[in-house]
Formats: structure tokens, C-alpha cells, sequence
């Protein structure tokens, strides 16, 4: 016994030779350099006067701390009105998002009939097209909805062409023995109980990688509000960002502020919640 | 005392039987209140746009039409006879070459991590952190990145100042074509390369220990190790991401759209499409463009479902 053990640690001793441990060393630094680098520019420049940002190398860290940067992107630049704009944005695409697409995915899963796999097919097919390109159509109904230039226009976007989420709750619901809904039946209990009080408490774990694949999404995404919410005072966190490059054009430490203002939320929530966002990412990409 | 737990049982039972039957009624009641609104809005969004897109592409078309009239294949012809349409088509091809090296970077980084080194975690979060951020923050940030001083009001950027300090001479990386889409895809690789690693991570770990163990019983070296058993486990996941870099590349829209605007060259099929609808007006030029698209993503598709299919 004992003899077998030392073999397997002499057996792994022989294996990671220096020289293999020293590359997984290097290659793992170089990565981080590489993603760390652009990031540190952009940090010292936004403590920088402007005199200073065009003075100083870029890798210099700036004399003093010029917190004026992160005022005007504030305020003048409007990030903070984009922050506002997107977190509401977020709450209510999440919600609706969550309780149309666990409502679509319980009939899915658990009336098996000719009309629910009808639907299925018709989602499935949907995600098939281009998101971006459908624009070019899609704009014209939410134009004669009388939704161009309002916060509504994201989010029925957001709540309405969602089927990754449909699918991500059909999967859980698979795991959710149906044998609870038949009890609840002998119980006398109706299908609108069953969903709210049975499955929607259980789908928890599910609504949690949605919660996580919807932030990440809406915070990042860009194009939605760019084309459909043009005036200024409905700019969130990606268009009041891409505002920077008329009037701040020059003034690169402004908008370099104004990108560390929008990674800051996003580094909180990754350092609290990266173990949840790693599986949210796995579970949700199965269905790609 | 026996006579009336039987009773009792049996009034218990007639409701029950009742709302059985109910049941159907029920199901119907509830697949209509729960389905109405996502199905509404599935017709809405999705059905109607594509089957307007369909119709437009047959039609000459502006945004707020008055003469839609039927002119066939014509735009289709304009797009595969005029260069600046379909040339942005060909930019894919670097955002495809791009995929692969990120696919393949990502997972070598993948194995790297999962081969017990230490502060795991933490080269883990410094590689995915990327792509938490915002898009449009990470293509100003490379903007600045990649930019050559003029010596008047710009001053280098980080790369140039870099290349420079080794006694080299400053690029204009984001106005020569070769060298701007080069930028364009690394910036894109930097971006999007944390999700493949963690998508091969998650795959990486899901295997069973029992099967290092036997390979370390048999002395298999890593490399053996990864060719036995780590690459033929996650095969169907690289499958799935070569599919997603696909589509990915020919659908490559925001990071030229925001760095360059897709001047000097660096124009994707998207960007012209959103372009000629938005910007030209041309919404029947532009719905052909998107349909040419959602072709070629077809095609995919079913290429990708018969290889699985033989896979599986």
C-alpha cells in the first residue's frame, strides 16, 4: 500500500518538469498582461489633468488625482442619467422576461400536445435570425407600436425576443418530477397553483442564470438603445458612453473615466457573484 | 365509526373525479393566459418583421415607403454585383480566422487552469473579466489603444508608445486596412475569449476524476492525458463554439461599427445592412442583405445538425 503511493507521487514528480510548469506559468502571465495592460492605461488617465494626459507617457501614473474627469462624466456626460435609464430598463426586462418565459416553458414542458410542439418549433426557428439585421423590419413595428424613443421600445425587445431563457426553464423544468404536479392534482389544486406555488419556487437556480445572462446582456448591449431611444435624456450606460466621442473627442480623460465609471458595477457584481456567473455562462450556452 | 370514514372518503372522491375532468378545461384555460402575451409578441417581433423582410426584399423600398414597387431579384443583383456590398462579406473571413485562434487559445488556457496551478482562480477572473465589460467601453478603450500621435493634439496611444520605446516607428493601426482589421479582431478576441474559456473550463471539469486517476495509474504524461481523454470529452462542446465562431463572424457588428465606423475597409455585411436601411434609406436593398444573411446562418445550421446527428 504504502509502496503504491510513493510510486504515484514519484510517477507526478516526473511528470510536471520544470520547464512545462515554468510555460503554464508564462503562458497564464502573458494572458493576464495582455487583458490587464489596456485596462491600467485607461485607470491612470482618468485621474489625469488634461494638460497632463498629453504631457505625461501613459504608462505614468498621474501627479494628482484629478477627480473633476469623473464629475463631467457624470453629470455632463450623462452616465449616471445611463445608469439610471439601464437599471430600469434591467428590472423590468428581467421580470417580464422571467415570468413569460417560466409561464411559455411550463405549457411547453408539461402539456405535451400537438400546439405546444407546434410553439416549441416556432421558437427554436426564431432563433435562427440575425438579431441585428432584423432591425431593418422590426423598427418599422415598433414604430407603428409608438414605441420609437421610449424606454418601453428596449424592453419589450428584451421580454420579447428572449427564447434562450424559454429554454433554459424548459430545461430545469425537465429535472422537476412531474409527480409533483400529479399530486398537487389528486389534491385538488389548479394549474395556475401549481405553477406559482410548485414550479415557480423550484425554478429558482433557473431564474438565477437568467437573472445573470440578462444583466450581463442589457448592460452590454448597445445597438438597441442607439436605434431606438436617440434622445438624450433616454441614454443608457452604452449610448451615453458612445456620446463621449462627438464633444469629448479630444479630452481623453474624460471618456477614460467614463469607461472606468461603467466597469466599476460590473467588477462588483463579478467579485461577488463569480461563482454563479461561471455556471450561469455554462448553463446558458448549452442551447446556443 | 366505519360507516362514515367510508362516507366521508366518498365525498372526498366526488370532487375529485369532478375536477379531473375538469382538468381539460383547465389546461386549455391556462396554455391560453400563460402562451397569449409571449406568442403575441413572438408574431410581433420575430414572425411578422421576418416575413416583411421577405416580401421588402422583393420590393424598392424606403423607410417611410410610398413606392414599394415589386422589382424581383434586382436587389439581390445589387448586392452580389456591387463590391461594396458583398466585400464587407469577405471581412468575415478575418473574424473566422480570428475565432480559431481564440478558440484555440482559450482552450489551452482552459487546460492550463485546470491543471492544478496555483491562484487558479485568480488568473481565472483576470481572463474572463473582459467580457463583463460594456462594448462600446471596450472599443473606445482600444481606439485609444491602437492610436499614433499626430504631434499636434493626439498623443500615442499605448501600443505606439510601446513600439516606440523599443525603437520602433508609431502604426496607424485603424486606417490601413490589413492592419485596421487585424485591431478589429484582436479587439474582439480580447473581448470574447473569457466565455470560451469558461464554457471549456466547465466542460474540462465535468469529467469524471475516475478517468485521470486510471490515466495516472497507466503514467500517461499531460499531453497523453489531454489527447485521451480531455479533448475526445469535450468534442461536442468545441463543435458547438466552431458553429457559434461561424455565425459569430459573419455576424460581427459592434466593435467596427464603433471603432472605425467600418471605414478604411473594415465594413461587415451587418454594418452595410443596418447602413444601406438606416442611414441610405434603402430598406428593400437592406432587407435582401438580411435575408442573404439569414441564408448563409441557415446553411450553417444544417450543417451543423447532420454532423451531430452522425455524432450522436
Amino acid at each position: 500500500m504504502h509502496n503504491t503511493s510513493t510510486a504515484k507521487i514519484n510517477n507526478k514528480i516526473k511528470r510536471s518538469s520544470p520547464i512545462v510548469v515554468f510555460l503554464k506559468y508564462m503562458v497564464l502571465v502573458c494572458a493576464v498582461v495582455i487583458v490587464v495592460v489596456p485596462l491600467i492605461v485607461v485607470f491612470l488617465g482618468s485621474f489625469k489633468s488634461h494638460r497632463e494626459f498629453y504631457n505625461s507617457g501613459v504608462f505614468s501614473p498621474p501627479t494628482k488625482l484629478e477627480w473633476g474627469n469623473y464629475k463631467t462624466a457624470f453629470i455632463d456626460g450623462k452616465v449616471l442619467l445611463g445608469l439610471k435609464n439601464t437599471i430600469i430598463i434591467l428590472v423590468i426586462s428581467c421580470f417580464g422576461t422571467i415570468l413569460t418565459g417560466s409561464m411559455t416553458a411550463f405549457v411547453l414542458q408539461r402539456f405535451k400536445n400537438h400546439f405546444s410542439s407546434t410553439v416549441k418549433w416556432l421558437f427554436l426557428i426564431a432563433t435562427l435570425l440575425p438579431s441585428i439585421s432584423m432591425q431593418v423590419t422590426v423598427y418599422q413595428i415598433i414604430l407603428k407600436m409608438g414605441l420609437v424613443d421610449t424606454i418601453f421600445a428596449p424592453i419589450v425587445l428584451y421580454v420579447g425576443t428572449d427564447i434562450i431563457s424559454i429554454y433554459i426553464f424548459m430545461q430545469f423544468l425537465n429535472n422537476i418530477s412531474i409527480s409533483l404536479d400529479e399530486s398537487a392534482i389528486m389534491d385538488g389544486a389548479s394549474y395556475f397553483r401549481i405553477y406559482f406555488q410548485i414550479i415557480l419556487p423550484l425554478l429558482k437556480p433557473a431564474i438565477a442564470t437568467i437573472l445573470i445572462i440578462k444583466m450581463v446582456g442589457i448592460y452590454n448591449d448597445f445597438y438597441t438603445a442607439q436605434l431606438y431611444m436617440p434622445s438624450k435624456h433616454l441614454a443608457v450606460v452604452s449610448t451615453a458612453l458612445y456620446r463621449f466621442i462627438g464633444p469629448y473627442g479630444g479630452r481623453w480623460e474624460v471618456i477614460f473615466a467614463g469607461i472606468i465609471i461603467t466597469i466599476i458595477p460590473m467588477l462588483i457584481i463579478f467579485l461577488s457573484l463569480q461563482k454563479y456567473i461561471y455556471a450561469g455562462l455554462v448553463s446558458g450556452s448549452v442551447k446556443g | 365509526m366505519d360507516k362514515d370514514t367510508k362516507s366521508a372518503r366518498t365525498q372526498a372522491e366526488v370532487p375529485r373525479k369532478g375536477a379531473l375532468s375538469n382538468y381539460k378545461v383547465q389546461k386549455t384555460i391556462t396554455t391560453i393566459t400563460f402562451m397569449l402575451i409571449p406568442l403575441l409578441l413572438l408574431i410581433v417581433l420575430t414572425y411578422i418583421p421576418a416575413t416583411n423582410m421577405l416580401i421588402y426584399s422583393f420590393q424598392d423600398r424606403t423607410q417611410f415607403s410610398v413606392n414599394d414597387s415589386f422589382v424581383g431579384f434586382d436587389n439581390y443583383l445589387t448586392v452580389f454585383s456591387q463590391p461594396e456590398y458583398f466585400r464587407p462579406l469577405l471581412n468575415s473571413l478575418y473574424y473566422l480566422a480570428g475565432s480559431f485562434i481564440q478558440l484555440s487559445l482559450a482552450l489551452l488556457l482552459a487546460s492550463i487552469i485546470c491543471s492544478k496551478v496555483r491562484f487558479a482562480n485568480i488568473f481565472k477572473g483576470f481572463i474572463f473579466f473582459p467580457y463583463m465589460i460594456n462594448g462600446v467601453a471596450i472599443a473606445l478603450i482600444f481606439v485609444r489603444f491602437f492610436q499614433l500621435g499626430d504631434g499636434f493634439i493626439t498623443t500615442d496611444g499605448a501600443l505606439n508608445s510601446i513600439i516606440k520605446l523599443f525603437g520602433g516607428e508609431g502604426v496607424k493601426f485603424l486606417s490601413d486596412p490589413l492592419s485596421a482589421n487585424i485591431s478589429l479582431v484582436f479587439v474582439s478576441i480580447w473581448r470574447y475569449i473569457g466565455f470560451d474559456f469558461v464554457m471549456f473550463m466547465g466542460a474540462i471539469q465535468s469529467i469524471s476524476p475516475d478517468l485521470y486517476e486510471a490515466s495516472d495509474l497507466d503514467g500517461a504524461n499531460s499531453w497523453q492525458r489531454f489527447q485521451y481523454i480531455v479533448f475526445p470529452s469535450i468534442r461536442p462542446i468545441i463543435g458547438l463554439q466552431m458553429i457559434l465562431a461561424i455565425k459569430g463572424a459573419i455576424s460581427v457588428f459592434e466593435i467596427p461599427y464603433i471603432m472605425t465606423g467600418g471605414k478604411f475597409g473594415t465594413s461587415t455585411f451587418v454594418i452595410q445592412t443596418i447602413e444601406t436601411a438606416f442611414k441610405y434609406n434603402k430598406v428593400g436593398l437592406a432587407s435582401a442583405m438580411a435575408i442573404i444573411l439569414l441564408a448563409i446562418i441557415i446553411i450553417v445550421t444544417v450543417i451543423q445538425k447532420l454532423i451531430f446527428r452522425e455524432e450522436a
